[in-house]
C-alpha cells in the first residue's frame, strides 16, 4: 500500500501540475491572461449570475395560441381546397380540436374526402426523414360533414419548431441590446431560459423580448442601389435596409411590403428536386397567396427581398411566377444555414406570445458584495482548517494542509476547465468541501495513532491506517456523490452550481487526502529511515 | 516538505474511553421521538414560511441612495398599492431594504405587472439590488421537485447502504437521516424562517454529511462484530462509538467552524443557507451516535462476518446469537 513506483509519482505530480495550470488565470487579472502564450490554458472561472449581476428570465411559450394558430390556418386551407375542388359547403367551423367541414351536397362526401386528404403531410422534414402525418381526415358522423384534426405529434413536432425558432428569435433580440454573451436557452417543453449578465435595466430586455418578430417581402427597387440613394435622394415610397450580414451592401425598398409576414405560415429546409442544392420551402397562407402570385407573375427575373426586423436577410431574383401560396427560397445555402433561415423565418410567422413565469435579478453591487463576502468567509474558514489539522496532527498535519491547498487549486482548475460557474452556494459547497475534505485525513490519522498505540511499528501503522481508513473513506464519500447526483437532476440553476462543485470537490478530496497525502507521508518515511536510530512518527 | 520539522500534534481527546452511550438511548430515543413529532407537528400547524421559490410572488432588495432607508415612507407607499400582504424590513446595513410581496391573482402576466407597479412606487431613491418574481406555476413545480430531491437522496442512499452492510444499518441510517431533515424543517417552522431552494439544497447536503457520519461509526461496527464475535451487542456499540469519536468530533469541530465562518462572513444572501447547515450538521453528529447506533441494537445484526458460506449454514443461529 505504501510503496510508490516511479511512473506513479510521475503520474501524481503530473495531475498536480496540469491542475494547477488551469487553475492559474483564476489568480491574474483578465488583460494579464490574455497576453499569455496560446499554449497556456486561459480559462477563468465563470462567475454566475449571483456574484457578477445579471438578469435571469424563464420565458412560457402559449401553446393555447398555437394551437389556435393552427387550426385557424387548417381551416382557411380545408375552405380553399374545397373552392378549387368545386365542392359546395354550407359551413366550416372549428369542432373542438378539429376542423369541420359541413358539404353542400353529401353525395360528393366521397370526392371532398379525397381531396381533403391530401391536406395531410408527412411528418418531418426532407433532411432528418418523415415518420406519420400532420392531421387526420375523417368522414364526420352526420353525413355530409368531414373532420380535419391535427395529430397530436404534428402538434408536438409544432410545438418544438416554435420553440426553437422563438429562441432564435429571442437571441437576435437580447443580442441587439448589446448584452455581452447571453445564454438563451430552450428549457422542457416549452420554456425559454434567458441569462443576461451585466445587465442592469431588466425592463428593456423585457420589452424586446415581449415584442413579437416581424416578416415581411418587399419590392426592390428596379435600377437605383442603396448607395446611389444615399447619396442623392431615396425615392419616395422607398426605404433603405441594411442587410443581415454586415460586410454585404444595404437594399433600396419599397416601403409597403409586398406580402406581410403574418401571411406566411410555415418555412422547411429541404432540397431542391433538379439540382439538389439545400433550398428552403415556404408557404403563405390564401391572401399571401394570392398577393404573392400576382407580384412574382408581374417581376419575373427580377429580386424581391426577404426582411426580418428590418435587415434583409436574402433578396432571391424570381425565376417563374409562384402561384400556389408556396415556394422555394434558393441560393447559396449550406444545409446547416438553410435549416437556420427556415428558423428564423418561422420564429416570424409563429410569434406565440412569451410570459415571463420567472424573474431573478441581481445588481452589480449586490453580486460584488456577496463575492467579497465568500471570499471572506472562505479564507477565514480555510485557516480555520489548517490550523485545526496542523495542531491537532503536527507534521502530517502540515502534509494534509499541502493536500488541501492542492486540492482547493484541483477543484478551480476542474471548473474552470470544464467551463462550469461559480454560484454563491457555490462557494459555500467550495468551502464545505475543504472543510469535509479534512475527514478523510482525520480518519487515516486517527486510524495510524490507534494501530500505534496497538503496538505496531511505524511502517505497518502508517500502512493499515491508510488501507483500513480507505474503505470508510470510500463508503463516505460515494454517499454524499449520490446525494451530489440527485442535486444536479432535479435542481434548478443554484442547486446544480452547488452540486457540481460538491462532485468535483469528492473527486479531487479522495485523490488529495489519500494519494496526494499518502505519498508525501511515504516521501518523509523513506528520508527517515535513512536516519540513524528509532523512527517517531510525528503525529 | 522536509524544510518541516518533525513535530507531534496535540492528541486532544483520551483514547480507551469508556462512555457509556448505550445508557442513555432510552432517554436519547424518547427525546428524538419527541423532537421528530414536535417537527411535524409544527409543520402542520404553523407550516413553513415559503420563500419566493416555493410560495410564487416577489422579492426586491433595494438600497437607499442616501443615509438609511425610511421604512415607513416605503411601508406607505407600497400600501397604498393594494397589493395585499406586503413585508419592508431592513436587511444587513439600515440602507438596504427587502420587501416582499405575496402571489397576486391573475396568473403569470400580473406578478409582472405589480412589479412594474412596485417599481415605480419605490421612486428613484433607491437602487435595485435583486428581483426575484416567481409565478404560480414555477413555484409550484419547485415545489415538487424540491421534495422529489430530498426524498430521493434519502432513498438512494438507504439502496447503497443496504448494499454495502445489512439492511439494519440501512434502517438505522434511514431513521437517522429522516430524524436530522424533520428536526431542521422543524426549526425552520418554529422560527418561522424563509424556507426557499437554498433551504433544500442544505438539507440535501446535510444527508450527505449525516450519512458521512453514520457510515464512520457503522464501519467501524462492522469491524468491531468480526473481531469480537462474543462481545455483547450494547458493549459493541459502545465500544465502536468510543473509537470514533476522536475523529466525530475532530472533523464535527472543523466543519462547525468552517459553517460559523460562512453563517458570520457569508452576506445576507446565503444567512438562511448556513443556518440550516450549521444545525443540520450538529444534529446529524448527535444522530449518528444517539439515534443510528442504538437502533442496531434493538433491531439485532448479523454476528458472524467471517465466512459467507458458513454464514448461510448457521445464518439462522447467527442471527439469534
Amino acid at each position: 500500500m505504501l510503496q510508490f513506483s516511479r511512473w506513479k509519482i510521475i503520474a501524481i505530480v503530473l495531475t498536480c501540475v496540469v491542475g494547477i495550470v488551469f487553475a492559474l488565470p483564476n489568480f491574474f487579472a483578465k488583460e494579464t491572461v490574455a497576453s499569455w502564450p496560446s499554449f497556456v490554458p486561459k480559462k477563468q472561472l465563470a462567475l454566475g449570475l449571483d456574484l457578477k449581476g445579471g438578469a435571469h428570465l424563464l420565458l412560457q411559450m402559449d401553446q393555447n395560441e398555437l394551437r389556435k394558430d393552427w387550426l385557424q390556418s387548417i381551416r382557411e386551407d380545408v375552405r380553399k381546397v374545397l373552392r378549387d375542388a368545386k365542392i359546395g359547403f354550407t359551413g366550416i367551423g372549428a369542432a373542438g380540436n378539429a376542423i369541420q367541414a359541413t358539404l353542400l351536397k353529401p353525395e360528393e362526401t366521397d370526392k371532398a374526402y379525397e381531396e381533403l386528404k391530401k391536406l395531410a403531410q408527412p411528418i418531418g422534414n426532407a433532411i432528418l426523414g418523415t415518420a406519420g402525418t400532420t392531421m387526420t381526415v375523417e368522414r364526420g358522423q352526420t353525413p355530409g360533414t368531414i373532420l380535419v384534426q391535427p395529430t397530436e405529434q404534428a402538434f408536438n413536432e409544432r410545438l418544438s419548431n416554435a420553440a426553437a425558432a422563438a429562441v432564435e428569435t429571442v437571441s437576435r433580440r437580447v443580442n441587439a441590446l448589446g448584452t455581452v454573451e447571453p445564454n438563451i436557452v430552450r428549457q422542457g417543453r416549452d420554456r425559454i431560459l434567458v441569462q443576461a449578465p451585466g445587465f442592469e435595466d431588466t425592463k428593456a430586455l423585457k420589452a424586446v423580448i415581449g415584442s413579437t418578430a416581424k416578416l415581411t417581402f418587399h419590392d426592390v427597387h428596379p435600377s437605383i442601389s442603396a448607395a446611389e440613394a444615399q447619396q442623392t435622394r431615396v425615392p419616395i415610397g422607398y426605404k433603405i435596409h441594411p442587410s443581415d450580414e454586415p460586410d454585404e451592401p444595404a437594399y433600396l425598398l419599397r416601403e409597403v411590403p409586398v406580402v406581410p409576414g403574418d401571411d406566411l405560415v410555415d418555412a422547411q429546409p429541404g432540397f431542391d428536386q433538379r439540382t439538389n442544392e439545400p433550398v428552403i420551402s415556404f408557404r403563405f397562407n390564401q391572401s399571401g397567396a394570392r398577393k404573392f402570385g400576382a407580384f412574382t407573375k408581374d417581376n419575373v427575373g427580377r429580386p424581391f427581398a426577404i426582411v426580418l426586423d428590418n435587415k434583409v436577410l436574402s433578396a432571391p431574383v424570381i425565376r417563374e411566377p409562384i402561384l400556389g401560396g408556396s415556394g422555394q427560397i434558393s441560393g447559396s445555402f449550406s444545409v446547416e444555414s438553410a435549416n437556420h433561415l427556415a428558423i428564423q423565418l418561422r420564429s416570424g410567422a409563429l410569434p406565440t406570445p412569451l410570459t415571463i413565469v420567472e424573474e431573478r435579478t441581481v445588481g452589480p453591487s449586490l453580486g460584488a458584495d456577496s463575492v467579497k463576502a465568500g471570499l471572506t468567509a472562505g479564507i477565514i474558514g480555510s485557516i480555520a482548517t489548517v490550523l485545526m489539522a496542523i495542531t491537532a496532527y503536527g507534521t502530517f498535519g502540515v502534509y494534509a494542509v499541502v493536500g488541501l491547498i492542492i486540492n482547493g487549486l484541483l477543484i478551480v482548475g476542474l471548473m474552470s476547465a470544464v467551463g462550469s460557474t461559480l454560484t454563491l452556494p457555490g462557494i459555500a459547497g467550495l468551502v464545505l468541501t475543504i472543510g469535509m475534505a479534512v475527514d478523510a485525513n482525520v480518519l487515516i490519522f486517527e486510524r495510524i495513532r490507534e494501530e500505534l498505540r496497538a503496538g505496531k511499528t511505524p511502517i505497518s501503522a502508517i500502512d493499515a491506517g491508510f488501507t483500513r481508513a480507505m474503505v470508510t473513506i470510500a463508503d463516505s464519500q460515494l454517499t454524499t456523490l449520490v446525494a451530489a447526483f440527485i442535486m444536479f437532476w432535479l435542481g434548478s440553476g443554484p442547486i446544480r452550481g452547488f452540486a457540481v462543485t460538491l462532485t468535483i470537490g469528492i473527486f479531487t478530496s479522495i485523490f488529495t487526502a489519500v494519494t496526494v497525502t499518502r505519498l508525501l507521508i511515504w516521501l518523509w518515511l523513506r528520508n527517515a529511515k535513512t536516519g540513524k536510530g528509532k523512527i517517531s512518527v510525528p503525529i | 516538505m522536509f524544510l518541516v520539522p518533525d513535530f507531534k500534534g496535540f492528541d486532544f481527546f483520551p483514547h480507551g474511553t469508556r462512555i457509556d452511550f448505550m445508557r442513555w438511548k432510552g432517554i436519547c430515543f424518547g427525546l428524538s421521538i419527541v423532537a421528530m413529532i414536535v417537527s411535524l407537528g409544527l409543520v402542520a400547524v404553523k407550516g413553513l414560511n415559503y420563500g419566493v421559490d416555493f410560495k410564487g410572488g416577489s422579492l426586491i432588495e433595494v438600497q437607499s441612495k442616501s443615509g438609511p432607508a425610511d421604512l415607513t415612507a416605503l411601508r406607505d407607499k407600497l400600501g397604498a398599492l393594494g397589493l395585499g400582504d406586503v413585508q419592508v424590513q431592513t436587511i444587513g446595513a439600515p440602507t438596504d431594504v427587502l420587501i416582499r410581496i405575496e402571489e397576486q391573482p391573475g396568473g403569470e402576466k400580473a406578478q409582472q405587472e405589480t412589479l412594474n407597479k412596485v417599481v415605480a412606487a419605490i421612486g428613484s431613491g433607491y437602487e435595485q439590488r435583486r428581483v426575484e418574481v416567481v409565478g404560480p406555476a414555477v413555484s409550484s413545480e419547485l415545489r415538487m421537485t424540491g421534495t422529489i430531491a430530498v426524498l430521493a437522496s434519502i432513498l438512494a442512499i438507504i439502496v447503497y447502504v443496504w448494499f454495502r452492510f445489512e439492511w439494519q444499518f440501512a434502517l438505522g441510517t434511514v431513521v437517522a437521516l429522516a430524524h436530522d431533515v424533520l428536526v431542521t424543517v422543524g426549526v425552520f417552522s418554529l422560527f418561522q424562517m424563509e424556507f426557499d431552494l437554498s433551504i433544500v439544497a442544505a438539507l440535501l447536503t446535510i444527508l450527505g454529511y449525516s450519512v458521512n457520519d453514520t457510515v464512520v461509526v457503522s464501519d467501524r461496527i462492522r469491524e468491531n462484530l468480526r473481531k469480537y464475535k462474543k462481545m455483547e451487542i450494547n458493549e459493541l456499540l459502545n465500544l465502536s462509538i468510543n473509537e470514533t469519536l476522536s475523529r466525530t468530533i475532530l472533523t464535527g469541530a472543523t466543519t462547525i467552524a468552517v459553517l460559523i465562518a460562512l453563517y458570520v462572513f457569508g452576506g445576507d444572501v446565503i444567512h438562511n443557507f448556513t443556518f440550516a447547515m450549521l444545525f443540520g450538521v450538529v444534529v446529524g453528529t448527535y444522530s449518528s451516535i444517539f439515534v443510528g447506533a442504538p437502533l442496531l441494537g434493538y433491531l439485532g445484526v448479523k454476528r458472524d462476518w467471517s465466512d459467507i458460506a458458513k454464514d448461510v449454514k448457521s445464518g439462522a443461529a447467527a442471527r439469534k446469537a
